[in-house]
């Protein structure tokens, strides 16, 4: 199970690809991330979880490059995005390629309103008036904040600064979005609609997504590739479905959906369901709704 | 005991939080306060402290109105862990972070040590004992926050959103940790989203919206109830999706807890052979 290789991983492009990659930040003791080999292909819904200090954040950060350049330390082994060597490339280059949304938002914004904060970036990019205009509304209308547009970001709640965040990003249609549990602080219908907003990018526009969350109930459902990581390594690697039903996952202590936990319950019980494991409640109800009209 | 009674409340702003809520929670309840973003749950609990007093109502923490004591004094007895821990930290290092407030509320050095210890124990931050609050993860830093609390062991405690942030086993550790500070009659609220958490716990489920109280009962019976969850802006827990799903099939509408699905299960599948 260990980093198995996805299937037709040779035919498709990595966007992201890591090789041993190691990381100690200044000053620490031990490295953060240890010896990291990973491949996120073109137009994947990428799942990174694991345990809380596990190091899902620190690699994230090398993602776009604010390892090695804005936190110094030392990286070793090799780490290409979008086809660019993150070592060799300034933040501001690789931020045009990959957006990040960071699990706090208040350190992500400043601007004095909140069209003004998703307006920032496309400005610095040098777009036409008009396009920054579009891309703003559309931005904002798809996150539900289009009515907050002229208020303060200090002044609005967690959930809310956490919309204003994934809208700067969207609005600069990045080839990859990085969000490190970027909705913790919205209420789950919140959440969801988020997730949504998520995977229709993913889905309609093609973004490679990768997305950091502990709440797998709410998420897994959505990737079709999941990174579990303990302790600074990449620990399992693969497709959702055999990587959430195996008892590597169970022992790492991740938080398995309810619907797969119930499901292998049952089938510890000798009750059945057959074929692939759930993911969601969706996909639980279907089966026992199957096997109780096979019964009728 | 907590007591609301029909307290309103306007920020500075104008923003009106709360408009007309009232609620009592008896001593060594377990109470879960639900809703969306912005209903008023953290403004309502601002108030268990005194941290916020009533434009127009009152609160009486143990019969005694909060408008007639200091934060100070009720702090001693109504613990706050808040939701952002960055807001509550300051120290130099985790250990000096917990014994702080037990320094001002004037314990003897040798209590001061045994508490920090023990919190930190508890919460599993000794490898961080000499470490700057600010150089954990965000999930470490809010056990930091709950430690420091702890530490003086306040009779109510207060967790607004505890399991932000936290992985899987931490939040495993917080719910064992809850159940066992309730079973040594603690009154424990919790401002959290996190149905999952709370399905698990199975405590009283207070729901608000738009300032005001909108369901008060058991968890199974308040969150299997989908018109009541999706006003509040939540989700139903995954287990309760499921059987909500399939109660045209004649399934039980309340089941929340995974064990007792899986005993439901068993039997109506063993039955069918």
């Amino acid at each position: 199970m260990r980093r198995k290789p996805l299937s037709a991983v040779e035919t498709r492009m990595a966007i992201i690809e890591t090789k041993n990659l190691t990381y100690t930040y200044p000053g620490a003791a031990w490295p953060a991330i240890k010896d990291v080999s990973i491949k996120i292909e073109k137009g994947e819904f990428a799942l990174i979880t694991g345990p809380s200090g596990c190091g899902k954040t620190t690699l994230c950060r090398c993602f776009n490059g604010l390892i090695p350049h804005f936190y110094q330390g030392e990286l070793k082994g090799e780490i290409t995005v979008a086809g660019l060597r993150v070592q060799e490339h300034p933040v501001y280059e690789l931020a045009t390629h990959v957006g990040m949304v960071f699990q706090n938002p208040e350190n992500q914004l400043f601007a004095l309103s909140v069209e003004k904060d998703v307006a920032f970036g496309l400005e610095n990019l040098g777009l036409p008036r008009e396009e920054i205009r579009k891309r703003v509304d559309w931005a904002l209308q798809l996150t539900g904040i289009y009515e907050l547009r002229e208020r303060a970001p200090t002044e609005l709640s967690g959930g809310q600064q956490q919309r204003v965040a994934i809208a700067s990003v969207l609005a600069m249609q990045p080839e990859v979005i990085v969000l490190d549990e970027p909705t913790s602080f919205l209420d789950p219908l919140g959440a969801k609609k988020i997730f949504e907003v998520i995977y229709e990018l993913n889905k309609k526009l093609g973004i490679t997504i990768v997305l950091v969350e502990h709440r797998l109930d709410l998420t897994a459902k959505y990737a079709d590739h999941i990174i579990i990581m303990d302790g600074g390594r990449v620990v399992l690697d693969g497709e959702p479905h055999a990587i959430l039903s195996s008892e590597e996952a169970r022992l790492i202590g991740v938080g398995i959906p309810k619907a797969t936990r119930l499901y292998q319950m049952l089938k510890a019980e000798g009750v059945k369901l057959g074929g692939k494991v759930p993911l969601s409640s969706e996909e639980m109800a279907e089966k026992i709704r199957e096997a109780f009209k096979r019964h009728d | 005991m907590i007591e609301v009674e029909d307290v309103y409340f306007t920020y500075p702003s104008g923003v009106e939080a709360l408009k007309g809520v009232s609620l009592t929670i008896r001593d060594g309840e377990f109470v879960a306060i639900m809703g969306e973003n912005g209903a008023g749950k953290t403004t309502l609990v601002k108030h268990f402290n005194g941290l916020l007093k009533p434009t127009r109502g009152r609160v009486l923490v143990d019969g005694v109105e909060t408008t007639k004591v200091s934060v100070a004094t009720l702090a001693r007895k109504v613990g706050f862990v808040f939701q952002n821990p960055d807001h509550q930290l300051f120290c130099e290092t985790v250990e000096e972070e917990i014994a702080f407030a037990l320094k001002n509320f004037g314990f003897s050095p040798d209590v001061i040590e045994k508490r920090v210890e023990w919190a930190l124990n508890l919460l599993g931050l000794s490898q961080y004992r000499k470490t700057s609050p600010f150089m954990l993860s965000g999930g470490e830093r809010k056990r930091v926050a709950l430690a420091s609390v702890l530490a003086w062991d306040p009779k109510i405690l207060i967790l607004d959103e505890p399991t932000i942030g936290q992985d899987y086993q931490q939040k495993e550790k917080l719910r064992q940790f809850i159940l066992q500070m309730n079973a040594q009659e603690k009154t424990v609220v919790v401002v959290t989203h996190d149905v999952e958490f709370v399905a698990e716990c199975n405590p009283r489920v207070v729901l608000m919206r738009g300032g005001k109280i909108v369901a008060d009962g058991e968890a199974r019976k308040v969150l299997t109830n989908p018109e009541i969850v999706e006003q509040a802006s939540l989700v139903p827990p995954q287990i309760a999706q499921i059987f909500l799903n399939l109660s045209d099939l004649g399934f039980p509408r309340d089941v929340i807890d995974i064990y007792e699905a899986k005993e439901f299960l068993t039997k109506a599948f063993k039955g069918l052979r």
